[in-house]
């Protein structure tokens, strides 16, 4: 047990260490995924916002960020969702977009290949192997990627 | 955007029933392409659409179970229904029928489906709002797909355009009902939608005819029931079980 109340910014980069299951090479928190954390009373409140409403993911998500916290002595942990506004692929954060990038998919407004740097691509499909992501080619070095999708 | 205020205050009850069911009935329709799409990426793109539409009929769902006060959950409501107390569109329970068919029936309702979408999200319910806003910028997607499949089998082969005109007259005396009560002033909107991408198709739009009714009463066609058998026998057989 915890006795005190931990400081919200180190939950926070507790929480900089929950990997998306989906997209392990990015936290939950680089993708925009955690909103809000902060105490009420004893327990601490955790704001999620779901990226897709078809994404099979968003309960393990939840289910990993109260873990972890577990795992650090947390274990008054509430989860909330909010819808309002609706995720937005700009809540990427840079570090993420780089991430993803090295991950091999690509982002941002336009589709630039991971793998070699070439603007020049051409959609194979608008969804790809998740619902955040569409299927791109580079036309450069001929590879196929993944798009996160301005959303 | 619409900007003007439906002339009808919605039901809200009648509403998230009516959403949430032609999402979760829709979606069933097409989770049964999964595995027997035409190629691989069409496979993956109907799953996903699928998937958009579970998604949103769980929240349109859950948000009625919890108005309706009644201790019923989004599962009672989706797995513990029969045929009559179901309200969604008559267009979603239609067949998939080929290709061309699954298409127009995903256009005609994705057209009506982001109108109706952002007009919700004007709505001064917030729960009601933010679902809406949410599944508008999901159902741009959707749409954006559909139309394109509309445009590319009509404006395809000869084949292709006989089998895409026949499934937009088949699927025409369906899309009525969609305007009933507060969604009636979306039509002209909807029509011009509809209108281009017909015409872009190559396809002769449908003159108005006699149209069908009854989604929004529980009175369905004969296609909804077998549906409902598949998507329920689980939980009708084997009660309350999980995993
Ligand atoms: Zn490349």
């Amino acid at each position: 047990m915890v006795s005190q109340m931990v400081d919200v910014q180190q939950v926070w980069s507790w929480l900089e260490a929950v990997p998306d299951p989906e997209i392990p090479a990015v936290s939950v928190v680089d993708l925009g995924i955690v909103r809000d954390v902060n105490w009420q009373g004893k327990e601490l409140v955790v704001t999620v916002t779901p990226t897709y409403s078809g994404c099979p993911a968003t309960t393990v998500i939840g289910r990993d960020i109260v873990a972890a916290l577990r795992s650090h002595g947390l274990n008054d942990v509430r989860l909330e969702t909010r819808l309002s506004p609706p995720w937005s692929s700009e809540w990427v954060s840079a570090k993420g977009r780089e991430q993803l990038r090295q991950f091999g998919i690509a982002s941002g407004p336009a589709p630039v290949c991971p793998r070699c740097g070439a603007a020049q691509t051409e959609r194979l499909s608008q969804f790809g192997s998740t619902p955040c992501k569409a299927l791109y080619r580079c036309q450069s070095c001929r590879e196929p990627f993944d798009y996160f999708k301005p959303f | 955007m619409i900007a003007a205020a439906p002339p009808v205050k919605p039901d809200l009850l009648q509403l998230t029933l009516a959403m949430g069911d032609s999402d979760l009935i829709l979606s069933q329709r097409l989770g049964a392409w999964c595995g027997h799409g035409p190629v691989l990426e069409e496979d993956l793109a109907l799953a996903n659409v699928a998937l958009d539409l579970l998604g949103q009929a769980r929240m349109w769902l859950s948000l009625h179970a919890e108005r309706e006060g009644r201790n019923r959950t989004e599962d009672d409501l989706a797995f513990l229904r029969d045929a009559g107390a179901f309200r969604n569109l008559l267009l979603v329970e239609q067949p998939n029928g080929d290709y061309a068919f699954t298409m127009a029936r995903q256009f005609y309702f994705d057209a009506w489906h982001k109108l109706a979408l952002e007009q919700l999200a004007l709505s001064d319910d917030a729960s009601v709002a933010a679902i809406a806003a949410k599944a508008a910028k999901e159902v741009a997607y959707h749409l954006r797909r559909s139309r394109d499949w509309v445009v590319r089998l009509g404006d395809g082969t000869a084949e292709s355009h006989r089998r895409m005109q026949t499934a937009v007259d088949a699927l025409w005396p369906f899309t009525g009902e969609m305007f009933d009560e507060y969604f009636n002033h979306l039509r002209p909107a909807w029509q011009a939608e509809v209108e281009a991408t017909l015409q872009a198709a190559t396809v002769t739009v449908p003159r108005d005819a006699w149209m069908h009714r009854g989604g929004r009463q529980g009175i369905h066609t004969e296609k909804l029931g077998p549906l409902l058998a598949e998507m329920q026998f689980l939980q009708r057989a084997y009660p309350n079980s999980t995993w």
